[in-house]
């Protein structure tokens, strides 16, 4: 038994190692294995799927459903391809996500270093709108962007996301921000650093571990929500998942599975990429902030 | 219906505001998306550009419509309802009764659609002596599909009546070959169970228990005898049925892994798909005992009302839906038969041709009767009470005797 | 000129509570708002769109005499039990794993996050394939020589439900895991040597020591599971449309269905009011002990 090293203080046997190793791959296998499906179905011509060979690599490796999927697979009256509702997708998630991201920031800020009477029940409130359950909003919901005249706009989906998200962005920041010194704050108070100034100058740029976490987390949910893009836009600004839908759902017609499969990958793309471009800063963000209470 | 009105004030307010409504554009809100079905319509967008008509396309696919119809409730409570949406049966009659939709009586008069459109479907595209829709199709749900090679090397004649059949799928079970091609989706299990109804107890009792809801009829031992014969068809698909897509049903029967698939005439589009050949390769018939009956279901496009009256947008849209030449060419491609009875058969297959002679007879003799499946028999509320108790007991979940009385009362807790 | 610092000093002790204010209206409206505009319609007779016809309890009284609505209320418990049980312990085991030294975390860290990025519109149909049985892994193992190999539990009315838990699971337990991997890593060392020189088991140590400070962890990781775990909704409709039969309807699936689909706006209102008073009663309850201890 010897001490493995500086830092680690956990020692384990050559056949714990071993297990440990073999479930971790295990594990990784279970999770690959959807993708894999959807890889390998993508990349072969459809005679291949409809003959029952579902599982099994190509026999003749193709990219022709993909570049279908992309830009000349039937979505509705004219055979677009995804292409054009990748931007619908682009215009609505980013202001959402930078806004709701902002505004979490804010309130975390105001929530920690500004606290007031009664500020706890108004954070009761905000994370207890987390739970919603999303179906019962739609009616009114829909009666409240028709009465601003967002009906269908690209803006009016921002602000419903803005407004179903900034529950958690709030619950992120203000957990991070708990954990910052509040005596930094006062210092720059007595200096006389104004509200805003302080949280540009001091809380903000230490701030970039939990905006990865709020970012991840507020760029998935939108890119991914279906029930909203699809009541609240019109024919000009319905988002990936709907396009994705109707593509998938096409009900009386040939369904070409190797397409789906081609253009599920394509619309998952964007949240992959963050997933794993940011995904080495998430945990970095995770433990820096919110599970730290 | 003053929450109707409201909303209208809105809209009027916010069409001011922002001038949503341009003039000459049509909105159409559907879920034609399969490649077939946007070629059909694509031949409606090039007739209306034709007339300097934009067509500004908002596709929602899923559930047979029912994702686009939940997009629509919020569209119109949003005051920003699309100019033409596509829709079935009872929603139509629906909408009508919230006041929502435009009245297109003076164009239906001057197309003369009472004297060419059947009644039953009058039913449904009218509302208080008002067409407030356009009909684009006639689907008839009480097909059979049958692979020929596989009936041939059995010996089984195209079976008459609900004994025959039952004797078919007994010797293709004998046989080795699954003898019914089903995918367990409760709106499948309905479908099959129309036919089933039909066939047991005749078009007066279907009319009894699906269209007026009668309890009597409902909780008959005719209806008993329609579940132990469900039961008996349960027996007969596969151990994988269950969730299965019906295109995947009736790859089975194209492959000849089964015999017989019970489904609407769009199936017929996968076997020529498949390269196969009516008569020839596979067969369609009325299921049994149900000859002379058609149960439909019909799409149609109906118009909202934009501030009291019909747009000539609107006008121009549902003139071009009931044009003979596209009620033909759209059909020919979806598989369904035209909406209008006077449009010439030259382009239709066998199929087709049985279809739509079908569809004129059973309308002339009374005999066409909307299906509880899929919405023309019963509204969504009843038609989904029906649905519950139908898989449940394909399912297993209960016997015959226990679904006849959750039938009746599953559908008195929804009217 | 003199008012000027005054009024800047008052701006700035009301600037947090002005900052603040825009989110608090918005939750208000948006949330508290439409929840009791919801309450409302659930006592009235709104079918396709909401009317303002009062109808009492009728609704209610409607609801509990539908069976698939019990079916739906025990899929529920089964379903969140379970979920938020084996994602908890795959979560954190993988978490603990993953912290001794792994070669290649950084490899395997994205493979088990990645499926949090998709959505079941997604993965729903390679899902549906995998457990099909005429397909999937039954009919793989079928030709790789294991006949007797049986996996049909989606088929299986006793068992479907099983099968979106495991999808369910497949999907977060690895966001879990990161949550738990940041408690640990986390965690001060110097206690932990402290422990060893006294000879406490690794087992010891985990149990004693290290799972105890990971309360945070757990307690973010039951809000975002039970906030996943109500909204489930995609994952049944692409996996099982809530068949067979009606055999794995969740409220979410119920609530839908009612309101949109089976122009039962009234009814749907009710389930929907007796789903928030039920998330309410768990909720609030936790918000408070959470929220009172921070004082």
């Amino acid at each position: 038994m010897s001490v493995a090293s500086q830092d680690t203080t956990i020692r384990t046997g050559r056949v714990t190692r071993a297990l440990i190793y073999l479930t971790l791959l295990l594990f990784a296998l279970f999770y690959l294995m959807p993708l894999f499906v959807m890889v390998v179905n993508s990349l072969k011509p459809l005679h291949e799927i409809t003959s029952g060979n579902m599982m099994a690599l190509p026999e003749v490796w193709t990219i022709e459903p993909w570049r279908k999927a992309w830009s000349e697979a039937q979505i509705g009256v004219q055979a677009t391809g995804l292409k054009p509702y990748f931007w619908n997708s682009i215009k609505m998630v980013v202001p959402a996500v930078f806004l709701s991201t902002m505004l979490g920031a804010l309130n975390g800020y105001v929530l920690t270093k500004w606290r007031f009477r009664g500020d706890t029940i108004l954070f009761g409130l905000m994370l207890f709108a987390c739970f919603i359950p999303f179906q019962i909003v739609l009616i009114p919901m829909a009666r409240v962007l028709g009465i601003f005249g967002l009906a269908g706009t690209t803006w009016g989906l921002v602000l419903v996301h803005l407004v179903y998200g900034i529950g958690f962005t709030t619950l992120y920041f203000r957990n991070y921000y708990a954990a910052f010194p509040t005596e930094l704050v006062r210092a720059a108070q007595i200096d006389g650093a104004g509200f805003f100034q302080i949280f540009w100058r001091i809380l903000l740029p230490s701030s970039g571990p939990i905006i990865v976490v709020s970012v991840i987390w507020q760029f998935t949910n939108i890119w991914n929500d279906f029930l909203f893009g699809a009541s609240f836009a019109d024919f000009s600004s319905q988002p990936m998942t709907v396009a994705l839908n109707n593509l998938v759902q096409s009900s009386h017609g040939v369904k070409e599975y190797n397409v789906h499969f081609a253009a599920a990958i394509l619309a998952a793309l964007p949240t992959l990429l963050v997933y794993i471009v940011a995904g080495r800063y998430f945990v970095r963000g995770l433990m820096a902030g919110s599970v730290k209470g | 219906m003053s929450f109707m009105k409201n909303l209208k004030a809105t809209a009027a307010v916010v069409a001011l505001s922002t001038g949503v409504a341009q003039a000459a554009d049509v909105e159409v809100l559907h879920w034609w998306t399969s490649g077939g079905e946007a070629a059909a319509l694509n031949v409606l967008k090039g007739d209306l550009e034709g007339q300097g008509i934009g067509w500004q396309d908002m596709p929602v696919a899923g559930g047979g419509g029912e994702q686009a119809m939940t997009v629509l409730r919020a569209r119109v409570t949003a005051g920003n309802a699309p100019t033409a949406v596509q829709m079935l049966g009872f929603d139509i009659q629906d909408w009508a009764k919230e006041g929502a939709l435009a009245n297109l009586n003076d164009l239906a008069a001057a197309e003369g659609w009472d004297d060419v459109v059947p009644e039953a479907l009058q039913g449904f595209a009218k509302h208080d002596g008002k067409w407030i829709s356009a009909p684009v199709n006639v689907h008839s749900t009480n097909w059979v599909w049958a692979n020929k090679a596989v009936l041939d090397t059995n010996g089984i004649a195209v079976p008459e009546t609900w004994d025959d059949f039952a004797a078919a799928v007994d010797a293709l079970s004998a046989a080795g070959i699954t003898p019914i091609a089903h995918g367990g989706q409760a709106w499948q299990d309905a479908t099959v169970f129309d036919a089933v109804v039909m066939s047991t107890g005749g078009p007066d009792f279907y009319k009894a228990a699906f269209i007026d809801l009668d309890e009597e009829a409902l909780g008959s031992d005719t209806m008993k005898e329609a579940f132990d014969r469900m039961a008996f068809i349960r027996a007969n698909v596969d151990d994988n049925f269950s969730g299965r897509d019906w295109n995947l049903a009736t790859a089975m029967v194209i492959n000849g892994d089964a015999g017989f698939q019970m489904m609407g005439d769009w199936a017929k589009g996968e076997f020529l798909n498949a390269g196969k050949v009516p008569g020839q390769d596979f067969l369609c018939f009325r299921f049994p005992g149900t000859q002379n009956q058609v149960t439909f279901n019909a799409d149609q496009f109906a118009m909202f009302d934009q501030g009291g009256a019909v747009s000539a947008e609107q006008s121009a849209l549902a003139q071009a839906i009931l044009s003979p030449t596209f009620q033909s060419a759209f059909n020919v491609v979806k598989g369904s038969v035209p909406a209008r009875t006077d449009v010439s058969d030259a382009d239709f297959d066998d199929c087709g041709k049985q279809g739509m002679k079908d569809l004129a007879a059973a309308a002339s003799s009374g005999n066409l009767f909307g299906s509880m499946a899929h919405g023309h028999a019963a509204p969504a509320s009843i038609k989904n009470a029906v649905y519950d108790v139908v898989t449940a007991h394909f399912n297993g979940e209960y016997d015959s005797a226990t679904a006849v009385t959750e039938l009746v009362d599953a559908v008195s807790i929804a009217k | 000129m003199q008012s000027a610092p005054d009024f800047k000093t008052r701006l700035q002790v009301w600037l947090p509570k002005l900052v603040l204010s825009p989110s608090i209206a918005m939750v208000l409206v948006f949330v508290y708002g439409f929840i009791l505009f919801t309450v409302y319609l659930s006592f009235t007779d709104s079918r396709i769109l909401p009317s303002y016809g009062w109808v009492g309890w009728e609704n209610y009284s409607k609801l509990f005499r539908l069976s698939h609505w019990e079916i739906a209320i025990t899929n529920m418990a089964i379903f969140a039990l379970l979920y938020m049980v084996i994602c908890t312990v795959i979560g954190l085991a993988l978490a603990i794993f993953l912290d001794q030294k792994i070669r290649g975390e950084g490899a395997l860290r994205p493979i088990y996050l990645y499926p949090m990025a998709l959505s079941f519109i997604v993965t729903g149909t390679a899902w549906k394939w995998i457990l099909d049985p005429g397909i999937g892994i039954e009919n793989t193992m079928h030709s790789l020589g294991w006949e007797s190999f049986a996996f049909d539990w989606i088929k299986n009315r006793e068992y479907a439900l099983y099968t979106v838990v495991l999808a369910a699971v497949w999907q977060t337990s690895g966001f879990v895991m990161a949550m738990f991997l940041a408690g640990l890593r986390g965690i001060d060392n110097e206690i932990l040597k402290a422990a060893q020189m006294d000879g406490a088991s690794n087992w010891n140590l985990y149990r004693r020591i290290i799972i105890p400070q990971l309360r945070p962890a757990f307690l973010s990781a039951f809000v975002i599971l039970a906030h996943l775990a109500i909204k489930t909704y995609d994952l049944v409709i692409a996996l099982t449309g809530g068949g067979p039969g009606r055999a794995t309807e969740l409220p979410a699936t119920f609530m839908y269905s009612y309101t949109f689909t089976r122009n039962q706006m009234g009814i749907g209102a009710a389930s929907a009011t007796i789903m928030l008073m039920t998330i309410a009663a768990i909720m609030v309850p936790y918000l408070y002990a959470e929220l009172r201890e921070k004082r």
